[in-house]
């Protein structure tokens, strides 16, 4: 029977993804990517597809493999195995140009244009007409103007790139992208830096070129905005795919679920501590009203001796950055910081360590550990730091130390003298929590101490955790690993948007309200006051 | 969330949507070097008329007309963000190679001329290619390419060796007389010439576009499709090219070969880059500019000449408080344009 037409054009709503289920039609497929970097997995058999006219979110926590996979897609990365099929050819493009030419355009978070160029020079950069060998400027700026057509700028081509917002250059970065590629648009965080009435704008234009056709990659740690904006969306977990949705069937608390990999059902047990347990250890340090516009709301904070707080909140909540308020490394507008002696100055990481604070930071390898030194040099940096170089610390005590710290932390290394870049991560970051706890700190932020580090070792590090509190240190851990956060410990803090929203003890502490705290729509800002 | 992309200071100004309306926050270092230029020589000639005539703007020429072809080079180095320390010994170096070839060998100086352009472009060619393929910073390798100019330099000659052929005789006397009996060189001409191709490759080729780019931030420059070795190596030829070019000029200016001359014309070439407004961080700055530079330092000179009665180092003091004030203003550029960007934010 010959079906009407018409019929052909409704989707196809047997399947869970209606009318993207086929794969035969699609823009782009990727079947079982896979690249592995020295220690990691970073992509292990990772399926995705992305339809023509669609927007098609890329979420994950860090470490997820989203950054793997585009690099992959763009030609950064050479995949190990897995196949690329763009239109139905097999593709496998070995760099930015060869991608783009085949049609896959990138924008990133960071405007990759130049900003020292006008915008008519980057817009037709590579490709200026030219008369007679000259680039012809007239023309060039006749061909930029036609090129932001549609994408509802008044802009004028001939000026500098950097005078324009960065909403505009990253528009602007779109129109070059397109014009270059046409096929498959990816557009890495490209609202971080934008503000909401910037965003607007961003999506509008995002949404008239899925309308002439293009397939979009959206990545974004803002939920709100991969509903406002995406058709579908694909979670990644652990370079693993997770689920691909259409976006409109999934709520938040099951995304939430899926980005960081618990089950509903799993109800986890409650902290290590009776509730009631904090209230009677003494308080030690008192925060109130520390903030920063644009950076973290402010927020209050009690900190007792030999308390393990956690700090949860998915990536981009302000997790990160209200330890960094706390340990002077970004300048709090407001607030202040107190002891049972009165003000603690915590406006420069100096001061912070002048009172007795510690900060492991999330990125290890870049901000935590010196790779040429060695372990015994990594252990003393900070304690030498605070000496002044003028006055180093005796060759035999550095030794002690070092031999000290390698038992007490179970440092698995040759010997004191090894570079910490040859260690594992999970020792390396033992050096790290022994350079700390070599200052003897009273409280200690650790920002992810966990990442990139094998699963044995995680616990090895928690339970460090836990000793390091018995004689009254208090800690701050920031995670993503949930389960990590309800066995380690004793009250929860969530952020989420930038604001302190809520604070979880005793018997309350478990991934499934953690979640439900991380998923909820509007609560007002966490104020000890307030409450 | 901080704004985005100041990279390396390069000013950042403010959000437009309005077409047109207030000039381009880029070319006030320029405006400002023009003004100094035209204010010093209004002063200049109040005091001392005569400055003001077409043999003094005619000696001017000629007596730059080295330093202004080295400047052009470098200005291209330094607006890809680099630094080329070699040229002041490139120069001596090609006077004493015309000087020896010319004494040692029946050679034409044309035919000198194009061996000598040779060898330095190639030199210029090589420290381009090792400063990419090792990722060495240009100040290094081109300091190592100074001292290696600069002594085989020595190697040919430690004498000064005159130079005296019928064609250089040529070259020196020849001028174009213009009204005021002011001496336009053949040198001078050179000078300007070599200014206008500087201007014609660095702001109307795709060549020049890259070069930009690679100034505004290579990792960028790269992901939008510069052929980053390929310029490099070209951009420090260029560079080897003029210092050759100089080394010419310098010679039949001099009419002589000596292995000390031009030292420290590389740091004299930078200041007349910086005075004429190019960011010294490179991505940002006009080859025309750079003449203007030439020529205020060129003047600062001819003043003190004048004068009689000051000694030549007022030209260093001069000229270093022009460098600092320089410096300064781009600064303050930076500073100005960020501000205004965060009020609205």
């Amino acid at each position: 029977m010959l079906a009407p037409r018409f019929l052909t054009d409704i989707p196809n709503e047997t399947g869970p993804l209606g009318r993207w289920q086929a794969g035969h039609d699609m823009l782009l497929t990727i079947r079982s990517l896979t690249k592995s970097f020295p220690g990691t997995k970073a992509l292990d058999g990772v399926d995705f597809d992305l339809a023509a006219g669609e927007v098609h979110a890329l979420l994950g926590e860090n470490g997820a493999g989203k950054s793997t996979l585009i690099k992959c897609l763009t030609g950064a990365y050479r995949r190990d195995a897995g196949e690329m099929r763009l239109e139905g050819r097999a593709i496998s493009p070995s760099s930015t140009s060869e991608a783009q030419e085949l049609g896959i355009g990138t924008v990133y978070q960071e405007v990759n244009l130049l900003p020292n160029l006008t915008v008519a020079q980057n817009l037709t950069f590579g490709r200026e007409p030219r008369r007679f060998g000259l680039v012809n400027g007239r023309l060039q700026k006749l061909q930029a103007q036609e090129m932001v057509q549609g994408y509802g700028l008044n802009i004028d081509v001939g000026r500098d790139l950097s005078t324009y917002s960065v909403a505009i250059q990253q528009i602007i970065a779109i129109a070059r992208a397109v014009a270059l590629s046409g096929k498959v648009l990816i557009l890495d965080e490209p609202t971080a830096s934008l503000d909401a009435a910037e965003v607007r704008m961003l999506f509008d234009v995002v949404r008239g070129l899925r309308d002439r056709g293009l397939g979009i990659v959206f990545v974004s740690h803002f939920l709100d905005q991969v509903f406002d904006l995406t058709d579908r969306l694909t979670v990644l977990r652990n370079g693993q795919h997770v689920v691909t949705e259409r976006t409109t069937d999934v709520d938040r608390l099951q995304l939430i679920h899926h980005m960081l990999g618990r089950d509903l059902e799993t109800v986890e047990t409650p902290g290590h501590t009776e509730a009631g347990d904090v209230v009677q250890r003494p308080e030690m340090l008192r925060f109130s009203g520390i903030g920063r516009a644009g950076v973290v709301d402010p927020f209050d904070l009690t900190v007792h001796k030999g308390e393990v707080i956690g700090l949860a909140g998915l990536l981009g909540s302000g997790r990160t950055e209200s330890a960094e308020l706390l340990f002077g490394l970004r300048r709090a507008q407001t607030g202040e910081a107190r002891d049972a002696n009165g003000p603690v100055a915590i406006d420069t990481p100096q001061a912070a360590i002048a009172a007795g604070f510690g900060f492991a930071p999330e990125d290890r390898k870049t901000d935590g550990i010196v790779a040429d030194l060695s372990v015994r040099e990594n252990i003393i940096l900070a304690l030498q730091a605070k000496r002044g170089w003028a006055r180093p610390l005796p060759r035999a005590e550095q030794d002690r130390l070092a031999a000290d710290y390698i038992k007490r932390l179970d440092i698995r290394t040759p010997d004191a003298e090894k570079a910490i870049g040859d260690l594992s991560g999970g020792n390396q970051q033992k050096v790290v929590l022994a350079r700390w706890l070599a200052m003897n700190p009273r409280f200690l932020i650790l920002d992810e101490p966990t990442r990139g580090i094998d699963v044995g070792a995680h616990a090895e590090i928690l339970k460090l955790i836990d000793r390091l509190t018995e004689d009254g240190m208090a800690v701050l851990v920031i995670s993503s690993e949930l389960d990590e956060l309800v066995v380690a410990a004793d009250r929860i803090i969530v952020v989420r948007d930038r604001r302190h929203v809520t604070e979880l003890t005793g018997a309350a502490v478990t991934t499934d309200t953690i979640m439900q705290a991380i998923a909820a729509e509007d609560t007002p800002p966490l104020r000890e006051g307030v409450l | 969330m901080g704004r985005l992309p100041g990279i390396r200071g390069y000013p950042v100004a403010i959000h437009r949507t309005t077409k047109g309306g207030t000039m381009n926050p880029r070319t006030f270092p320029l405006l400002a070097t023009i003004a100094i230029f035209l204010m010093a020589y209004a002063i200049c000639s109040a005091q001392y008329p005569t400055i003001f005539s077409t043999r003094v703007a005619g000696n001017l020429l000629t007596d730059n007309a080295y330093l202004g072809i080295t400047a052009v080079g470098m200005t291209l180095v330094i607006l890809s963000g680099g630094i080329d320390l070699s040229v002041g010994s490139v120069i001596a170096f090609s006077g004493v190679f015309i000087a020896v070839m010319l004494r040692d060998t029946g050679l034409h100086p044309l035919i000198i001329f194009a061996l000598l352009l040779l060898v330095t472009t190639a030199f210029g060619a090589a420290m381009g290619g090792l400063i990419d393929i090792l990722a060495m910073p240009p100040f290094i390798v081109t300091l190592a390419g100074m001292f290696l100019a600069r002594g085989v330099a020595y190697m040919l000659t430690i004498d000064s060796v005159p130079i005296s052929h019928d064609f250089y005789t040529y070259l020196q006397k020849a001028y174009y007389l213009m009204p005021g009996k002011g001496r336009l060189t053949f040198i001078g001409v050179l000078m300007l010439l070599t200014v206008l191709v500087g201007m014609i490759v660095a702001h109307r080729t795709r060549f020049g576009a890259s070069v930009f780019a690679l100034g505004g931030g290579v990792a960028t420059a790269r992901l939008m499709g510069v052929r980053v070795r390929r310029t490099t190596v070209q951009i420090y030829a260029f560079s080897g090219f003029m210092s050759g070019l100089a080394g010419i000029v310098f010679s039949i200016y001099t009419g002589s070969g000596y292995p000390l001359a031009a030292v420290g014309t590389e740091l004299t070439a930078i200041a007349a880059v910086v005075i004429g407004g190019t960011l010294l961080a490179g991505g940002a700055g006009y080859m025309f500019g750079t003449l203007i530079g030439v020529l205020t330092m060129g003047l600062i000179q001819t003043y003190i000449v004048f004068d009689g009665s000051l000694s030549s180092w007022w030209t260093k003091i001069v000229i270093g408080v022009l460098l600092l004030s320089f410096i300064l203003l781009q600064k303050g550029l930076v500073h100005l344009s960020t501000r205004r960007q965060g009020v609205r934010t």
